[in-house]
């Protein structure tokens, strides 16, 4: 992999190099503004749709940020409600829950990373070792698939199989003499099984990267370390994991900008008011304070420190992601 | 070719093997059960009878759901969500992606465009100011709510922007030589090309259409005008979790003998994405790859 990158930067810096060789032999710097119109003007004519779609739907939001710092009327609209400052986040910082609210939403966020990490890395590297197509194709299919499927319809699984009255998992316990537990009920368990049911909804999606990584490590570096004698578990050590080392790294920054993400779809359809204590996070909060309690100021003025922070974090994680993995999005 | 294998490895592939099994297991087995549920009768699924394979094998829940009017409803609304959706999807990532492809000097706006969308990627408005917008357009509780607002999909533009670069320039010059322009490059060297890519953004944004409950909960305000997940939420979810917390309510014992009901509306809702998943399988390897490893 590292191999692979290696190469790609070099032909992209071999690629401007040719450009701009070229830029120099056509003249095309010089075009004139008319020109520049008359030959430019389909591209514009088919970005005017999307534009004019993003605009509406992404920018005037991101405007709409100002009723953060107003308070909402809904006669006088998202431009014109009255200016209070900074009012909405004293407010916010007086409720009892905020603490509690953030603490939940990182703990779970952080917890959800650091597996969604270690799980598909290992079982990429399992997946690698064996040698029977089949077998390792149906693994493939099947780990592949919770990913596809919605977190409506998993919460309908999930809750049916976790229920403590009769659904199978507590079945299951009781027969090898473990008592009942109430998975979604109770404050200690609920924050695990959100977790532990979100690393099992993602993790076979998450080692498609990494085994294209593996596939992507030169044969000829096994043979060479053969040849020096290295056994499998040597191999595994020195030619396998520093060939994946640089995808990690880039998976791993680019995860950092999740870690106010719980989780909304998850969460949402699975949390109850007995357990807001441990699973109440940013998000659930940011729609009960706006869709149901109407309280859209405030509401707003914990989505947009949400969006600010992130907005900082995916920042670090993409200027991080180029420095050390030459990741760029575009 | 044939090496012997030493006692240690012998040892690791018994213990690979196995660990993948019972991954592989506990992914599909969950799913199994379910299906089994919605085969049984409910008096077995009550005494806590079914395990992976149905007891007391019968039709009953699929015949009350197949008659019950909302859930059609729910559908018909899901599937003209998905149609339209996706056409809009489709039409708009290739109409965005391609001008962005071109190089700087052959498009001059580009760096601004790519950014323009990028922006988006890294900073939203949240909710509320998202919700404002689509009420003060007059969209609520039509079906345009669920689809304008997330009508250009920029993950799926960027994919199909680094696609459209990789495709050889040869073709393109020699249609220009012959005086086409634009869109009838754009539509005859391009679009039959990049018809893999196609395939997967297609793909994506069937299965994101088809899985989203949370456009139809919040835009539309009457249950009637719920496309399928939204209402399967309403219907499943809410009713459980609050017998759960009244756990001596009469009320639960209604909804026990539910369950086999439920489990049939959870399998029904799943089975387009089973349909197109061997499509899905075969295409979106390659486009999470490229869509995440590029130069």
């Amino acid at each position: 992999m590292s191999n692979a990158i290696r190469e790609l930067r070099k032909q992209s810096k071999e690629n401007e190099k040719r450009m701009r060789r070229e830029m120099k032999l056509r003249p095309m710097n010089k075009k004139s503004a008319a020109t520049i119109l008359k030959q430019e003007w389909p591209y514009h004519l088919m970005l005017l749709v999307p534009v004019v779609l993003v605009l509406i739907f992404s920018y005037i939001p991101m405007a709409g940020i100002i009723i953060a710092f107003e308070e909402f009327d809904s006669f006088k609209g998202m431009f014109g409600s009255k200016w209070v400052g900074l009012k909405n986040y004293q407010y916010i910082l007086m409720l009892p829950d905020t603490m509690q609210i953030l603490y939940n939403t990182i703990y779970i966020a952080v917890w959800k990373i650091l597996f969604n990490l270690i799980v598909p890395i290992t079982v990429a590297l399992l997946l690698n070792e064996l040698r029977n197509r089949k077998f390792v194709r149906s693994v493939q299919t099947i780990i592949y698939l919770p990913h596809f499927i919605s977190w409506v319809i998993l919460a309908g699984v999930f809750i049916d199989i976790l229920s403590p009255s009769n659904g199978i998992v507590n079945r299951l316990l009781n027969m090898v003499g473990i008592d009942s537990v109430f998975f979604l009920g109770d404050n200690k368990w609920f924050p695990g099984t959100m977790i532990a049911t979100d690393v099992w909804k993602s993790f076979g999606y998450g080692t498609i990267v990494y085994l294209a990584a593996l596939t992507g490590i030169n044969p000829e570096l096994y043979e060479a370390a053969r040849i020096d004698g290295a056994n499998r578990w040597r191999q595994t050590w020195h030619v396998t994991l520093p060939g994946m080392i640089p995808i990690i790294v880039l998976m791993t920054t680019l995860s950092l900008g999740n870690v106010l993400n719980a989780g909304f779809d998850q969460i949402y359809n699975l949390l109850s008011p007995t357990v807001y204590k441990s699973g109440d996070i940013i998000d659930t909060f940011v729609y009960r304070m706006g869709m149901i309690e109407q309280q859209y100021s405030i509401s707003t003025a914990v989505s947009t420190f949400k969006s600010l922070v992130s907005f900082g974090l995916i920042s670090l994680s993409y200027f991080l992601a180029d420095r050390f993995a030459g990741y760029r999005i575009f | 070719m044939k090496i012997r294998k030493s006692k240690s490895r012998k040892v690791f592939l018994f213990l690979d093997y196995t660990i993948l099994t019972i991954l592989g297991l506990t992914c599909l087995l969950p799913l199994i059960h379910i299906l089994a549920m919605s085969l049984s009768s409910s008096g077995a699924v009550t005494r806590g009878e079914v395990g992976f394979w149905p007891v007391d094998f019968t039709l009953q829940s699929y015949k009350y759901v197949l008659n019950k009017k909302e859930f059609w409803t729910a559908s018909l609304i899901s599937v003209e969500r998905v149609a339209l959706g996706v056409a809009v999807n489709m039409i708009l990532t290739v109409l965005a992606a391609y001008p962005l492809s071109r190089e700087k000097w052959e498009f001059h706006g580009r760096s601004f465009y790519t950014w323009f969308f990028v922006i988006t990627m890294l900073f939203s408005g949240g909710l509320i100011p998202t919700y404002l917008v689509v009420f003060n357009t007059g969209l609520i509780n039509s079906i345009w709510s669920l689809i304008l607002p997330g009508a250009v999909p920029i993950y799926n533009v960027i994919l199909m922007m680094n696609f459209f670069r990789s495709t050889p320039k040869a073709l393109e010059e020699a249609a220009r030589m012959d005086g086409a322009g634009q869109f009838k490059v754009l539509w005859n060297i391009y679009i039959p090309l990049a018809k893999p890519s196609l395939a997967t953004v297609l793909l994506f944004s069937f299965v994101g259409h088809w899985n989203d409950w949370f456009s139809g909960l919040l835009y539309m305000q009457k249950t009637e005008n719920y496309p399928l997940q939204s209402y399967l939420r309403t219907i499943i979810i809410q009713q459980s979790l609050m017998s759960q917390n009244n756990a001596v309510d009469l009320k639960e014992l209604a909804n026990i003998s539910d369950r086999t009901k439920n489990a049939a509306q959870i399998f029904i809702a799943m089975i387009p994405i089973l349909i197109i998943y061997p499509l899905l399988q075969k295409h979106f390897a390659k486009g999470i790859i490229m869509g995440s490893v590029k130069e």
